[in-house]
Order: structure tokens, then sequence, then C-alpha cells
């Protein structure tokens, strides 16, 4: 029998910030599934489960938040899953619960991802010690630096693409009401003269630590019929994990950032993903990582990515709109993130993206990954419901 | 829905303390163990799916290391819930169900030795009203226990007979870590006693499952997933009724467990007080067995035990003790969160 067609029919978000001290945890999330019940037009009886995720405990402090947040998400008497894949989470949390409803297991699902950062501190949240183990050299940018650095030594590409990712990020996000940075005096000048944090990634081009959730509703094929505004329909959605070390890894590209987006290009009958799809959310938390992702994900022959970045294609008005929402650069409540990047693909595709709109998108591709540049979820969703 | 069992089931031995093992290397013998069982390797399987908690390892991403063991390359379509391992199987399950694979590795592990496992646990209630005081595992317990008591559903010689029945059904389980005549010992938190609580202990554990004609082919009496559900629960402990778990009687409900009679049920119920809750909501009656493995009182290493549950469930279906049994997993304090489902062996399959 095949799949139940899965379509996305409510989106909410929270208005990121660097800390939401005027809600709780539970607020928090309750004020994302609220705007998502609305967009779809439904309440919370009509959800069937509640799939949550979030990236690791330490960052609030509080272990397996879905125990606690369960009366706050409408989930009492219902079934409710907590997954956890790091920074692909958001991701990952859409796809599972994207399955309950293929697989017919249930008819709509809430699914929902979030980070409150300002609870804790995410920076020693990953930096807790293991005996007889290396320190993860305090956060994210000094573990994903040296690889930034061997991309631009194979491919040769000149300093100031990363500036021009984070540039173009930043503007895009002055367009979007949730995002987090709203830089009205941004310039490529400013960009370019930040501290160096760890060399080359520079101050500018990180993304920051914020509050927020993202909450999305998905239904079958009945579901969509009734929605009251257009739906986003899944059109291939795929998780890859490979091992943090081995011999013959490639940080730069690595092999289970291919193959995913190939199971989703097979899924979704995409053979020529630069011509096809019409807009990328993709999860950039170092400016590099857009050149180096639109190789991995085959926008892009080898080495080629930060042509592209260079010539504007990837800009708002370019022939491939990369991270129009401003993306993680602009907003980053990690375990949301991935998340953030699936429901704005959905967003393009449903007409309902707002200032960042782009015209006539019918296809979009949601990416996102964590871990040692080592888990990977990503799905194209479409206007039109998948053949068959 | 498609016909999907448990092929195949391995488990440590649960011990007190493993300091000389990383969370890797405890892990490593049951994925060789169950992917032994089947002839199959890594990349041969669908779909894996783990189940664990940084809390206990004492760092965020704790996880990724345990995937380093299990040999991802080629990559792997793969996922994890920072839950017990019974919701990782449940999660492929339904991967299972949507066609998109045949079979699924699914493993869960938990260390307690390194920290305080009562004081950790904490760390899961409402961070705002409640952890802050710190009332731990045991305590949230005994108040359940209390109430069960002033209910008149059990009494204290009563619970000693559960810790006692279980334990001494462990001494068959060369995995359990604590069995036979075990003291009821002194109060820990009134009315528990040390033997109304479970061992503190680290382990892992693994399946394999396959759908249909696969799972013919890799188990000589594979043991069929008839149903599977799970229900959360209110989180505020008052405003629930502590001598009753409704979650585990929906969950049953919904996996088909009072469809027909079972013949074997592995209760996850740390405390002896819990198996009576259970035993109550899933309808249990004396002539079922319940816990031949000697159950979470004889070994509970913390997001394994649940799975294990349905492990050993499976294992006595594959050796043809059991025709029809029912495997529970819990999450949460005082039974919060419960996972239920059936398993049947072939020949009961009309």
């Amino acid at each position: 029998m095949p799949k139940e067609p899965v379509a996305v029919v409510g989106i909410g978000q929270t208005k990121h910030v660097a800390a939401r001290n005027d809600v709780s945890i539970a607020g928090l999330v309750r004020e994302a599934a609220l705007r998502a019940l609305e967009d779809a037009g439904l309440t919370w009886s009509d959800i069937d489960a509640v799939v949550i995720g979030k990236a690791p405990d330490f960052f609030e402090g509080v272990m397996m938040p879905e125990l606690y947040l369960a009366d706050a998400l409408g989930a009492v008497g219902k079934p409710m899953l907590r997954v956890h894949t790091a920074g692909s989470v958001g991701g990952s949390t859409a796809l599972v619960a994207a399955g309950l409803v293929a697989a017919r297991v249930h008819r709509t699902v809430l699914t929902l991802a979030f980070e409150k950062q300002s609870e804790s501190n995410a920076m020693w949240g990953l930096s807790l010690p293991v005996p007889f183990q290396q320190p993860l050299l305090a956060g994210a940018g000094g573990f994903f630096a040296p690889h930034v650095r061997a991309y631009m030594r194979r491919t040769g590409a000149p300093d100031e693409v990363g500036s021009l990712v984070a540039y173009k990020d930043r503007r895009n996000a002055l367009k979007n009401p949730y995002a987090h940075l709203h830089d009205h005096g941004i310039t490529l000048e400013k960009v370019r003269a930040a501290p160096m944090l760890w060399d080359p990634i520079r101050y500018s081009e990180t993304c920051p630590s914020s509050d927020g959730a993202c909450a999305m509703v998905l239904t079958d094929r009945d579901g969509a019929a009734r929605s009251p505004h257009p739906p986003a329909w899944v059109h291939g959605g795929a998780m890859r994990s490979e091992p943090t070390l081995f011999a013959g890894k490639d940080f730069v590209s690595p092999q289970a950032g291919k193959d995913c987006a190939a199971d989703v290009y097979r899924q979704a009958r995409i053979t020529d993903p630069r011509r096809e799809i019409d807009a990328v959310e993709m999860y950039v938390p170092f400016s590099w990582y857009e050149p180096m992702w639109l190789e991995n994900l085959g926008f892009a022959e080898e080495g080629e990515g930060w042509k592209l970045t260079e010539a504007g294609v990837t800009e708002l008005d370019g022939d491939l709109p990369v991270n129009p929402s401003g993306g993680v650069l602009s907003t980053n409540p990690i375990g949301a993130s991935g998340m953030i990047r699936f429901a704005e693909a959905a967003l393009q595709v449903r007409g309902r993206a707002g200032e960042h709109q782009i015209d006539g998108a019918t296809r979009a591709l949601g990416h996102a990954y964590g871990g040692g540049a080592q888990f990977f979820a990503m799905w194209l969703v479409g206007a039109e419901p998948p053949p068959g | 829905m498609r016909d999907v069992a448990i092929v195949a089931f391995a488990q440590t031995a649960h011990r007190r303390r493993t300091d000389e093992l990383s969370e890797v290397e405890l892990l490593m013998p049951v994925l060789h163990e169950v992917l032994g069982a089947t002839g199959l390797r890594a990349n041969e399987i669908g779909f894996t799916c783990s189940g664990s908690a940084d809390y206990f390892a004492g760092r965020a991403f704790s996880f990724t290391m345990a995937l380093d063991g299990v040999g991802a390359h080629p990559p792997i379509s793969e996922s994890h819930v920072e839950m017990d391992g019974a919701w990782a199987l449940y999660e492929a399950w339904v991967k299972i169900q949507t066609g998109e694979a045949d079979t699924a590795l699914v493993y869960s592990y938990g260390k307690s030795s390194p920290g305080r496992v009562r004081d950790v646990l904490t760390r899961q209630l409402d961070p705002y009203y409640l952890a802050p005081l710190w009332p731990d595992s045991v305590a949230l317990a005994a108040l359940q226990a209390q109430a069960l008591i002033d209910a008149g559903a059990t009494d204290e010689p009563a619970l000693a007979e559960v810790a006692a029945r279980n334990r001494t059904a462990a001494v068959g389980n060369p995995h359990a870590q604590l069995t036979g005549d075990v003291p009821a010992g002194d109060y820990l938190v009134r009315p528990l006693r040390t033997g109304d609580c479970p061992p503190i202990g680290d382990g892992a554990a693994a399946v394999v499952l396959a759908a249909g004609d696969t799972a013919r082919a890799l188990c000589a009496r594979p043991a069929w997933i008839r149903g599977i559900d799970h229900r959360i629960e209110a989180h505020g402990l008052g405003v629930r009724d502590l001598t009753d778990s409704p979650s585990a009687r929906l969950a049953a409900q919904r996996a088909g467990a009072f469809e027909r009679p079972v013949d074997t049920a592995e209760l996850h119920a740390p405390f002896t007080s819990q198996e009576v809750v259970l035993r109550k909501a899933l309808g249990l009656g004396d002539d079922v067995r319940v816990n031949p493995s000697g159950g979470a009182l004889a070994a509970n290493p913390v997001m394994a035990a649940g799975l294990i549950r349905l492990g050993e469930a499976a294992a006595r279906i594959h050796r043809g003790e059991s025709d029809r049994a029912l495997a529970h997993a819990t999450s949460g304090p005082c039974l919060q969160q419960n996972l239920v489902a059936v398993l049947e062996g072939e020949s009961t399959h009309a």
C-alpha cells in the first residue's frame, strides 16, 4: 500500500529573540503551537499525537522536558515522542511526525521544536568535560573552523565569500518579522570589519543564540482538503547519519549529506536540483557553510559552490534563493533551527512567506545538519500534491 | 498495517558499576550479538534508532559516540529519541509501516553509576516549581505507594511479596543484577523499603525488527507486534490519580491487549507499588505470568529497562514459552508515560 501523502497545513513561530524573560519554556512552546493551530484552522482536540524535538537537554537544564511540557502542548491522553538528533533535530522531528501520517498511524500530528537558550549557556552546555576524551573546543565554532579552512584551500575560494553570505542573510532577515537579528544599519564593510573569532570565521559570520519555537501541523489528504489555506505537500524526506570520526571522513562534504539529498531527490523525482528547486532553506550556522552545502546538496559541482554565492545566485532575487528567511545566521534557537528551515520551505510553496516570499515558488528544500557534520535531515515540499 | 516482528534481542549483564567501560564499550557486544543472530550487517539494516538520555552521561550529545560504535559507514538512515529505547522501537516500527524500511536496529543504554540517579531524575521535573525542591524518584514513588495503601489497594506485606516474586523469577535470568532472596530492608522513604526499589545499574540492550517474510527468514519463530501504542498523562502529580494509570490502560486498549488474554506480561515497574497499579490498569489476572525475567526490580538500567521488557517478552515467544505476551515501558515520575505492545508467535495468528 503506498504511503499516505503528507500535507503541512499549519505553521507557527515565535518572534525569536536573545531572551524571552516574559514566558516559561511551556509558555514559549505554547505560543508557537497555538499559531500553528490557528493557521490550520484547528483546535487541540483535532491533534492525534505530538512529536517534539530540541537539542541537548543541558541547554535548558531540563532532562526530557517533554514530560513537563505534556500539559502545555495538549498532549495529555495522547502519544508524545521526543526526538533528539543534535543540530539536525528540528528536521528529524518533522520527519518523524510526517512518518506517523504517512504510515496512517495518525491522521493529524502536531510537531514542535524549541530552544530557550537564555535559560542556560549553550557554549558550556556543549563543553562538559568527558574523561579520556578531547574536550569539545568550547562551542561549535572551534570545531567547524578548520573544515571551513579546508574548503577554502581545496576550492581556492576568495576570503570574502563568507562575508557575502552573512550580508545577504542579515538583509533577508529584515523582511522576516520572526527573525532574531534585525540589523537595519548593516553594510558589507561592517560584516568584513568584525572581529575574528575562529579564523576564518568572523563574529559577524556566526549565528546568534536565540530563544524560540517553531510548530507545524501535519495531516493526511482528507485533512488537507479541509485546510483553510493552501497546504505544502511533502514530496520527499530523509535522514542520514555517519560516525563522528572515521578514517576517510570528508568534513567538507560529508557522504551522509550527499546520500540524504540524493534520497530526497529520488523520492521527489528531482533530476536537476539547480533548475527544479525554487528556494532553499539551508542550515548555515557559519556563513561559509552556504557554498559548502551548495556542493554537498548537488546545486553546484565540487569546488564551484562559492561561485554561485559570489555571482549573487543565492540572493533573494537570484535564480536559486538560499535562506530567504535570513536563515540560521539570523535566528538560532538551536533545537528549533532545523524545523524553522523545514517550515520556511513550506511557507514558500504555500505562498505565505510574506515580504521574503519568492515569487512563484512551487518546490522548496528544507535542510538541517548536526553533530560533527554527521546527522542530516531534509525534506522537499511542493505546492501540488505528490503524483500517484 | 504491515506485519512487523522482533526477530532478535540481546542485553548486557546488568551491573552496579561499569567504570571500566565507556557507553560505546557497554553497547558494542549487544550490537554484535543481535546483528550476529540475524546475519545482518549494519549497512544492510533499513533504519536504526536509539534511545538514551544525556543526563546520565553528564554531557551533551552522548549518543553521537554510540553511533560510532554502530559503524555507520557507509551512512545509514538513523534517528534517536531522548527517551527509553522502547520509544525508539516505536519510531522504528512506524518507519517500517511507511514502507521506507523492511528491517530496523534499535538499541538503548544507560549508565547510572557515574552520578546519583535519584538526584539526576529530579531534573525531569517542572523546572520552575518542582525541580528546585529536588524531590527524588524514590520519594515520588513513595507518594504513589502511600496513595495505594490509603486506598486499600495494597499493603506493605503485599508489596514485599511482589519484590520476592520478581527476584525469585530473576534467578533464572543470567543478565539480572539482583536475584533470589533479597531482604525487605529498612525504609528508604516510607512506605517503601530498599526491597521495594530497583537496583541501580548500568546496562544496554538491542533488538532487530523485520517485516513480513524478511522476519520469517531471519527468525524461526518471530515475535509479531500485533499492536503498539503509547500515551502520556499530565506532569503535575496533584492532578493525577496516582492509584491508577489511565495512560497505560488506553495504550493497552489501542494496542489490542484486551481483545484476547495474554499469557505473559513484562511490566516496566521499577517499584513494587507500580506493579500493583499496572496489574489493575492492564486487567492482568493471576493466570498471567508477570515478569518471568524478574522485571525492573531485578535490573533497571535506565533508558534500556523499557526496551528490555519488549526484548524479554519477544525472547519468550522466540523460545516457544509464550504465544501472546504484553510488553510495557514507562517514562517519567509515577508512571507518567506508558507504552504497551502486544506480541504473538505465528501459531496463534489464525
